[in-house]
């Protein structure tokens, strides 16, 4: 997967929030998707907003134009209404990015559970996503929360189980 | 689009149904909108359009509603239209599905043929007004306020008086408005007469231009609304009187009977722009003046915008005023109107404001 930064990042005018509404509503796709390709690239699962704006993402120190902050929460609010975006507390100045939805993270860690022939196995948190046979997959790294929904989902779904461990939380999947 | 509201397309006991049209689509301006496959019905009071596939979508505009129509010809690939110029949404408008359009024209777009016929029904609507002579329901008649129903012209006073005395008393009809023309016309014929007996004994030099047709030339005159005393003391003198006349004007474009004296029009015209009609007077090189629609003229002037931005691949309001020789203010103006229209965008930064074209309407 390699990133490359759309058109719209060397133009200047992308760093100003448009008054047409019709430009706005363009600009905020753009915006939106460069967003969720970043942080995938990246694999930033999480972001305060301080973070955010001094990041190359919304600082094109190149073109010498920052998204200003009132922007970004702009955009922000934009994500979180696709449902791309949760924020992590009440002052929003965390967010959980979500550039897969746990359904598809679901579908995932399934997939590599089967290919392996580990259902029925019991796992700890920590083992899917920091173990050593994880260590080429996707998921690989994914951040706790991002995690759980996942695993949530497939629960929904009866092909996994949520269980209470001593020293934490695990799962079980089922065939 | 902002000028239609919600209907339940049904006509009122003195409406009748002139010429309907299926395959119809709609445009706010220059812009598609999502009425794209419909019935349009022209009554003699308003211009109704119903979606074909869910009947319940149906949207409505008086006709009192429409300054001016065009023509739009077919082109490959393009149906043809007609163009409808209206005026500014009243306040009391019944709801509609838009709160706001940035333009004051539609387009009808006739896919499936039939425009030369509904044309051609729709001019005569506009000339007849017969909305006018039979009322239906408070929700169609719209464009009341200050000007309260009927634009009244100030010109012809005599007969204006006359006429006016008796539109006050009962329900205009169509035998009234022809019974004006007649009486016009008479009067017309006259003067005519007098002129041409006046301009031949210049002409001849034979003999002297009596008194009698002196006075009844100049006469004739005033009452052609050249310091017409009577009207101005009905409206104000001088600037009220012909912002009061400009706002009429905007609205009487197509109707025969009224006469101004062209002085009074001149005027009024200046202050058309002033009051944020969408008519604008144009003066030409020649010096001939023209009334145009501003939409035509915006239009022109915004492409021109944009192609000096273009070129420039970015410009602030100071390098296009140098560029193009306008002041500061005027050259900000139009950059903005380009904006609005969505065929610039800007940069605001520490640097300044600067204007781009909009690559992110023409750019995929």
């Amino acid at each position: 997967m390699s990133f490359e930064w759309p058109w719209q990042y060397r133009f200047p005018p992308f760093f100003t929030l448009q008054p047409n509404v019709d430009t706005r509503q363009k600009q905020m796709t753009a915006w939106c998707s460069l967003v969720l390709s970043y942080c995938r690239i990246n694999k930033q699962y999480t972001m305060t907003v301080m973070e955010a704006q001094e990041s190359p993402l919304f600082n094109n120190r190149k073109l010498q134009r920052k998204l200003p902050m009132e922007s970004i929460q702009v955009v922000l609010e934009e994500l979180r209404k696709k449902g791309n975006l949760e924020w992590l507390d009440k002052n929003k100045s965390s967010f959980l990015i979500m550039w897969r939805r746990p359904e598809e993270w679901g579908k995932l860690i399934y997939q590599w559970v089967s290919k392996n022939g580990l259902t029925n196995s019991v796992f700890t948190l920590y083992e899917l996503s920091n173990g050593d046979d994880t260590e080429n997959e996707e998921f690989h790294g994914l951040e706790e929360s991002m995690l759980l929904r996942a695993l949530q989902a497939l629960q929904q779904e009866h092909r996994a189980e949520i269980i209470t461990l001593d020293d934490g939380r695990g799962v079980k999947f089922f065939q | 689009m902002d000028r239609f509201a919600w209907a339940s397309g049904l006509l009122e006991m003195n409406e009748t149904l002139v010429i309907q049209q299926r395959g119809v689509r709609l445009y706010d301006g220059e812009e598609k909108v999502k009425f794209d496959t419909g019935v349009l019905l022209l009554s003699t009071h308003q211009l109704i359009w119903r979606d074909l596939k869910n009947h319940e979508c149906c949207i409505a505009i008086p006709l009192s509603q429409i300054v001016f129509i065009e023509e739009q010809a077919a082109g490959i690939g393009k149906s043809a239209k007609i163009v409808v110029h209206l005026h500014p949404a009243p306040s009391n408008k019944e709801p509609g599905p838009f709160q706001s359009s940035k333009y004051s024209y539609i387009k009808l777009s006739f896919k499936e043929h039939g425009q030369i016929e509904f044309y051609r029904r729709l001019s005569e609507e506009m000339t007849q007004r017969r909305w006018e002579n039979m009322p239906v329901s408070q929700t169609i008649q719209i464009n009341r306020g200050p000007q309260a129903g009927r634009i009244r012209a100030v010109g012809i006073v005599g007969i204006e008086r006359k006429l006016e005395e008796k539109r006050k008393e009962t329900d205009k009809n169509i035998s009234e408005a022809f019974e004006d023309l007649s009486k016009l016309m008479e009067k017309a014929k006259e003067m005519v007469e007098l002129s041409k007996s006046i301009a031949n004994k210049i002409k001849e030099k034979q003999g002297d231009i009596t008194e009698d047709e002196t006075i009844r030339f100049k006469s004739y005159l005033l009452s052609m609304g050249i310091a017409n005393p009577v009207t101005r003391e009905t409206h104000g003198s001088g600037t009220h009187y012909h912002m009061q006349l400009a706002k009429q004007l905007a609205g009487i474009l197509q109707s025969p009977l009224e006469l101004l004296s062209p002085e009074d029009l001149v005027n009024a015209c200046k202050m058309l722009v002033a009051l944020k009609l969408p008519l604008r007077l144009r003066l030409f090189d020649s010096g001939v003046m023209v009334i145009e629609l501003q939409s035509h003229n915006e239009e022109e002037m915004v492409a021109s915008a944009l192609e000096t931005v273009s070129e420039k691949g970015s410009l602030t309001a100071e390098e296009f005023a140098k560029l193009v020789g306008m002041s500061v203010l005027l050259a900000k103006e139009r950059l903005l109107l380009a904006e609005k229209m969505g065929h610039l965008c800007r940069d605001d930064s520490v640097e300044g404001l600067r204007f781009y074209p909009n690559l992110f309407m023409t750019q995929s």
